[in-house]
């Protein structure tokens, strides 16, 4: 996570997150906003070094199930999350290794779970479609389409929640029992969360729910529609009728806002806008972001239903190679630039190695954290 | 003891629930108004707007943000209208709570309540009537609780309430009207628990929810010495209890409103047979509804009923039967 302020910064730092050296003020020098942008910059290659080793252990068989690349994407999760706090929470999707890694998750324990191993961010119980680290407020990929609004607004209701009765007693309860695992700083009292969905969810009845809930409740919400043009096999728009995502949000009250979400720091800019607006009481904002998905729906597929200079098209417009080039116009060498590259293909070919030579989990594991009450005999 | 209604009972405990923990919260259609069986009636007045959460016809958004909330550590008690509704909600409740503690690795619970009540209620025919716990007790990651008493509804709210796993309390739609002694203080029952209501070495008799009442009645004009259990919970269900008692009557009834086939009663046969072998038991019988949506006009809907005459006949039957 880049983050935005000092108390990202404080948190634990796994790889990229929260690093105090990565994490400059926004308000600043023309170097800090420099060192911001390397951040970011860093983070999206980051997240490509990632899928592509995912992509690689999908296809080799090495990663058992699915993966579900967001190369070409990573934009959009970087200059949202860019905008977060460690105490801000997150609900992802299927196509969620970039919002986690932009969040500041574990990335090699996300590695190790898509690999269904032992020290994986979920034991090995997710796989990269349930990949979670609550530790920095990300609540979780979702297997479900669109499954992941109506929990982004509950999980705002609940902050909105503890801050009214954040008395003695209920701070005390909150310290005993079984507590959820929480980012630190969770008690924030201007703490929001962030929901990303695809294009294809909101055609789906809790896309509906959502937005006349968050409006209903004023609840601080970023919703972040990631509209890459397609839902799985299917171009989006050839099952969607009206104005889209943008006009169905404002329907329902919720102020929407388009981005390119191929140019990271236009993102970073609406997304600073919109969860100021939020932090201030606004309640909730929509981004449309458009994007294109590079790979196929998942690691395996070939996008053979598309033409092929789309794709071209849409890999000459790469949102590292934009915002590399933004910064080197204010004067980053390309060699630091190339380093930066360098480093994330190499931390995350290590990762893949750690992944491959880590434990299986012990199978017992397999009925643990079922429930309490009624667990399996 | 107090005698009260269940709705009363039940309306009780979660007002003591929300006033000894500051994080329980409840959302749902109508809530402000009291609920539409008064069970949350009065709650507004005392909790405000942002605890007892009016809110709009979005039963996947009411289950989904419930759990939103729960893994953001408040404890909502999530209410459904009516089982029926739930079915709008299932990817929230089946694929979601259910699975996200073990899915995630443990990293977070859905401690949270989801109330359901359940059953026939004054014609409401076939979309406003079902028992669908045997959908329920089958998803692991949920407990179930069923309570026949207003005693129970208190009790297992309470439980449900402090339970760091989700519950799903399905109240019966017959009984928020039927008074009952409730303690002065209620405690939380323990999940898993039966209650035996009646003692008999002739057979054992198991039910719960809505035909709590309508079992001991038959048991009763029956004049055959039951052991009656109200298992209260489904899952987890005690099985312990069950297992003892028919090992020693050899003889075993299940009663429940919902259908027979694939109905609960069916997990409870077969474990009793498990646990006691083939020949462990002279005579068993599941007696439940036929495989037929409930009818909406009053004497289609009471040939679907069960009631204690029904109930008298089984026992009967089970009682004497030679094998
Ligand atoms: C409710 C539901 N229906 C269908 C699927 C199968 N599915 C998985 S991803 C996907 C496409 C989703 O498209 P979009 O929301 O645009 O996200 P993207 O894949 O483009 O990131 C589909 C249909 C699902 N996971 N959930
Ligand atoms: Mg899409």
């Amino acid at each position: 996570m880049v983050g935005s302020d000092d108390r990202s910064a404080q948190a634990a730092a796994p790889p990229g997150g929260g690093d105090p050296s990565r994490s400059p003020h926004r308000q600043g020098s023309a170097s800090n906003e420099t060192a911001r942008r390397l951040a970011m910059l860093r983070d999206m290659a980051r997240i490509r070094a990632f899928e592509h080793e995912a992509v690689a252990a999908m296809r080799s068989g090495q990663a058992p199930g699915v993966v579900h690349p967001s190369i070409g994407q990573e934009g959009v999760a970087v200059g949202v999350c860019a905008n977060l706090r460690r105490a801000d929470r997150i609900t992802s999707t299927h196509r969620g290794h970039g919002h986690a890694i932009a969040k500041g998750a574990d990335a090699r324990a996300m590695m190790l779970e898509l690999h269904g191993r032992a020290g994986g961010s979920c034991g090995g119980k997710g796989g990269s479609m349930h990949i979670a680290d609550f530790a920095v407020g990300m609540l979780g990929a979702n297997g479900v389409v669109g499954a992941g609004i109506p929990i982004a607004c509950g999980a705002a209701q609940a902050i909105r929640l503890r801050r009214a009765v954040r008395s003695a007693e209920a701070a005390a309860r909150l310290a005993g029992g079984q507590r959820n695992r929480e980012p630190a700083g969770a008690e924030e009292d201007d703490a929001i969360v962030a929901c990303f969905f695809g294009d294809g969810a909101v055609n789906r009845g809790p896309f509906l729910e959502g937005m006349n809930w968050a409006a209903l409740y004023r609840l601080p919400v970023l919703f972040v529609c990631e509209d890459n043009g397609f839902a799985a096999f299917t171009r989006n728009s050839a099952v969607t009728a009206g104005g889209g995502p943008a006009v169905r949000a404002e329907a329902c009250g919720v102020p929407a806002i388009a981005v390119d979400g191929e140019d990271a720091l236009a993102v970073d800019a609406v997304a600073a806008e919109l969860v100021a607006r939020i932090r201030g009481g606004a309640g909730p904002q929509f981004l449309h972001a458009r994007c294109y998905r590079w790979e196929g729906h998942t690691g395996t597929d070939a996008a053979a239903y598309r033409p092929a200079e789309e794709a071209a098209a849409a890999r000459d417009r790469d949102c590292i190679r934009r915002l590399a080039a933004a910064l080197a116009t204010a004067g980053v060498a390309a060699e630091e630039i190339a380093a930066i590259e360098a480093e994330a293909a190499e931390e995350m070919a290590s990762h893949r190695a750690a992944a491959m030579a880590a434990p299986w989990p012990d199978p017992g594991a397999a009925f643990s954290d079922v429930q309490d009450a009624g667990a399996p005999a | 003891m107090t005698r009260m209604s269940f709705a009363e009972a039940a309306r009780t405990a979660l007002a003591e629930e929300m006033r000894r923990d500051p994080l329980v919260w409840a959302l749902g259609e109508d809530l402000a108004q009291g609920g539409i069986f008064g069970q949350y009636k009065g709650l507004a007045e005392e909790f405000g707007p942002d605890r007892i959460v009016s809110t709009p016809i979005s039963e996947s958004a009411i289950m989904g943000a419930g759990l939103g909330a729960a893994l953001c550590g408040t404890r909502p008690v999530i209410e459904m209208r009516i089982a029926d509704f739930t079915l709008c909600a299932m990817d929230e409740l089946v694929s979601q709570i259910a699975k996200v503690r073990y899915m995630f690795g443990g990293q977070g619970r859905a401690a949270l309540v989801v109330r359901m009540p359940q059953g026939m209620w004054r014609n409401s025919a076939a979309q406003h009537s079902q028992c669908l716990e045997a959908w329920l007790t089958h998803i692991p990651g949920l407990v179930v609780a069923a309570p026949g008493t207003p005693a129970d509804a208190a009790g297992l709210l309470k439980a449900a309430i402090r339970s760091d796993d989700p519950v799903v309390l399905m109240e019966p739609k017959n009984l928020w009207t039927a008074e009952g002694e409730v303690p002065e203080a209620v405690e939380p029952v323990a999940l898993g628990v039966a209650r035996q209501v009646a003692q008999g070495d002739a057979a054992t008799v198991v039910t719960w929810s809505a035909c709590v009442p309508v079992v001991e009645q038959g048991a009763r004009d029956s004049g055959v010495a039951c052991d009656v259990f109200d298992l209260r919970s489904l899952w987890p269900w005690d099985e312990a209890a069950v297992i003892a008692s028919a090992r020693r009557t050899g003889r075993l009834l299940v009663v429940h409103e919902a259908v027979t086939v694939s109905g609960f009663g069916a997990e409870v046969v077969a474990r009793v047979v498990e646990a006691l072998g083939p020949g462990g038991l002279r005579a068993v019988e599941r007696l439940g509804a036929p495989r037929a949506p409930v009818p909406f006009s009053p004497p289609l809907e009471d040939a679907m009923r069960m009631t204690p005459a029904r109930v008298v006949q089984a026992i009967r039957r089970v009682a004497s039967a030679r094998h």
